[in-house]
């Protein structure tokens, strides 16, 4: 099998467009989607209500190099889980593209995308509810396989599925089990092979960690790298958690209500954090080295998606914006180091380098 | 004299299958105004010690034997009602989802409101007046407003911040806070530790702060239990503890936590997980796991062994001197925390 793979990474590494650049695994351009969550019509006739639309991504480019982790991180609600939703074709974009490796996905019919299925696989945050307690483990890895005519007959099948127990570090006597039979960190390796039984290329993992233990954690998190390598996989991986995907990624995107505030590598962002959301978020990370830093706690919270500020939608807790940023939506732009940062502050040079602690967090004003 | 004392605690839960030992005979203190944290993964038992000091166990739960000693009063053998005035008067409780612990149908005053008339004479003009004064210690922006709102008004962090302000209604002497920040957001979790801590030094309360969460408890905590399979595996200040573990468990823990600016392709894994209640292995629950495990740990169950600040559970530091220098002097080289080693060959 490892073969196999050996030879389709080859080959997909040869995939360039015209001009004899290599095409990205995936391009993500001007991708959007709103929620209409709008009252009943009567009650907003009756009540004289606007109808209500809730921006869950609003408007967001980025790529993903063949074989790179891309990180995106984010708090609750700024819009992450719907961006992989809308990769995997859970939801339709509103507006904007999806290419992968250079083909548009976004809109496709569901016939259409059947065999870009095959190629794209989710790993979810809840190994308890993506698992069907009903299904032998051997049946739900099946499935995969069964649905793509990947293998024929029921000894190939079995034999795969054995395969692909054994790729994560299962028996391949568990196919017998029950999901109920396994824990946390097993059931989440189940979900792995499942993931992996349509030999996809680019795997989309939505929080895969988050649910586990630590110790669990570490070893889902040395799987996933194991496999990138065993398998040349690329991986969109979704966290909240800034030191996973300090450790797992390529490249890290920080999301905020809907829009990428900043692009750049993991080095590089972590070392030298420019959007003052970014820095902030960094600065909440607890402190395992016991240096005795004390953290700034971030003041305010994230505002409602429906009726965002106008301007820079972090305006309110940022201590740097001035009234261009509460008038005017910054665009994404690309600095030296190859980091890509919407801010005013940072465009315009007057945002310091350097952490955030020495400057005066301003009071909580969000009432 | 210790403010909390917990001896020899021993919780069960009888089943059909007989009985699971939840909490395995542990016991520990906590001093006034200190914060204790107790961290372990899922199963250690953790949130049932927690639980038992309260007194709230779910049935069949019970605390089987032991004592908890609250001011030098014996406060596990208590009626209903008693350990009802005990609660919310000199213990206060935070629980992980701020949701859950509010009633959806009463306005966060008129709670604040109930439980500070519970527990002392004021009149209901001032017992608002108080709750409006708590809402403000906590945080909350225009807290004349806020009182009359109902929890489904506040946002995840206000609804945490109105739950502290409901256990520090009566200046409690202790509060167990069962994963206070799991539910939060990064950013909201580092306000409400900043919150807890301010409060805890403004008024001298000791907190119980039970997590998973390593790095909340090395920001805040004064001392720390690690719990491992409902036994304590190590506890010690909270630096000893994180900066140079003793047990093999902490430190294969501290190793499997990512953290930013170390650079390693892999993160450092212990086999297995832990066990379950029905079957907990004989001798030291960590056997199977450990990567340092010999004869004796797989028969003989190790008790906690002071060894230079802390205190740890395991046998690589009992008995023969030669494996004891041996071994410990191998794990602590191993861990990260070089710098910590000079002069600590105890």
């Amino acid at each position: 099998m490892a073969e196999a793979v050996a030879k389709k990474r080859e080959a997909r590494a040869k995939i360039r467009d015209a001009g004899g650049h290599e095409v990205a695994m995936l391009k993500v351009q001007g991708l959007k989607r709103y929620f209409d969550v709008s009252a009943p019509w009567l009650n907003r006739m009756i009540e004289r209500q606007p109808k209500q639309i809730l921006r869950a991504v609003d408007g967001i480019d980025f790529e993903i190099g063949q074989g790179e982790t891309f990180g995106l991180v984010g708090e609750s609600g700024c819009g992450k889980s719907t961006v992989a939703r809308l990769i995997v074709g859970l939801y339709g974009p509103t507006e904007g593209s999806i290419e992968l490796e250079g083909r548009d996905i976004a809109g496709l019919s569901r016939q259409q995308m059947a065999p870009m299925r095959r190629r794209l696989q989710m790993i979810f945050q809840d190994p308890y509810a993506s698992l069907n307690p009903r299904w032998r483990v051997r049946d739900i890895i099946a499935e995969p396989i069964r649905a793509f005519d990947l293998a024929k007959g029921q000894a190939a099948i079995d034999a795969r599925v054995g395969d692909l127990l054994e790729t994560v570090k299962l028996n391949a006597r568990d196919g017998e089990k029950y999901p109920h039979e396994f824990s946390g960190g097993q059931r989440q390796r189940i979900s792995i092979a499942r993931a992996l039984a349509s030999e996809p290329e680019f795997l989309v993992c939505d929080e895969p960690t988050s649910a586990l233990d630590v110790s669990v954690q570490a070893q889902i998190l040395n799987l996933m790298k194991d496999l990138q390598r065993e398998f040349g996989l690329t991986y969109l991986f979704i966290s909240h958690n800034l030191a996973v995907v300090y450790h797992i990624s390529d490249r890290v995107g920080v999301m905020y209500l809907g829009k990428l505030v900043e692009v750049a590598p993991a080095k590089t962002l972590f070392t030298t954090p420019r959007h003052p959301y970014t820095r902030l978020l960094l600065d909440t990370i607890p402190d395992l080295d016991m240096s005795g830093r004390e953290r700034t706690p971030v003041a305010g919270e994230v505002p409602n998606p429906i009726t965002p500020p106008p301007g820079c939608t972090f305006h309110p807790r940022c201590p740097f914006a001035n009234e261009r940023c509460r008038a005017e939506i910054p665009m994404p732009r690309p600095l030296s180091d190859g980091a890509i940062v919407a801010c005013h502050g940072i465009e315009e040079g007057r945002i310091p380098d350097g952490p955030m602690l020495t400057l005066p967090a301003r009071p909580e004003g969000l009432a | 004299m210790p403010l909390l004392e917990v001896e020899n605690l021993v919780v069960e839960f009888p089943t059909r299958r007989g009985t699971l030992t939840a909490v395995n005979d542990i016991s520990l203190h906590i001093d006034e105004g200190e914060v204790l944290g107790v961290v372990g993964e899922s199963g250690a038992g953790k949130s049932m010690t927690g639980a038992a000091i309260i007194g709230l166990l779910e049935p069949p739960g019970r605390v089987a034997s032991g004592r908890i000693l609250l001011e030098g009063e014996r406060i596990d053998n208590l009626p209903y009602e008693k350990m009802r005035r005990i609660r919310g008067k000199r213990i206060g409780a935070i629980f992980q989802d701020p949701l859950t612990s509010l009633n959806p149908l009463y306005s966060v005053g008129r709670q604040l409101v109930e439980t500070i008339q519970t527990h002392t004479d004021l009149s209901p003009t001032q017992a608002r007046a108080r709750a409006i004064e708590l809402l403000t210690e906590v945080g909350i922006p225009a807290p004349e407003r806020r009182v009359d709102q109902y929890p489904h008004q506040f946002s995840g962090g206000m609804r945490q911040r109105v739950v502290i302000a409901l256990a520090l209604c009566v200046n409690p002497r202790l509060i167990i806070a069962d994963e206070p920040t799991t539910a939060l957001d990064v950013s909201i979790q580092a306000q409400i530790i900043a919150l807890l801590k301010r409060l805890c030094r403004e008024h001298g309360t000791a907190v119980m702060l039970v997590t998973h969460d390593m790095g909340v408890i090395a920001e805040t905590a004064d001392r720390v239990a690690v719990m491992y399979a409902g036994r304590i595996a190590e506890i010690g200040p909270v630096r000893e503890v994180i900066k140079n573990a003793k047990h093999p468990y902490t430190h294969g823990l501290m190793g499997s936590i990512p953290s930013i600016g170390h650079d390693s392709e892999r993160l450092e894994q212990i086999p297995g997980s832990m066990p379950r209640l029905t079957d907990i292995p004989t001798g030291c629950a960590f056997n199977p796991r450990c990567p340092h495990a010999f004869d004796k740990c797989r028969t003989v169950r190790p008790d906690l062994l002071p060894i230079e600040d802390s205190w740890t559970a395991c046998w690589l530091y009992d008995g023969e001197e030669g494996r004891n220098k041996e071994a410990s002097k191998k794990l602590v080289a191993e861990t990260k925390a070089d710098a910590v080693l000079e002069g600590n060959n105890g």
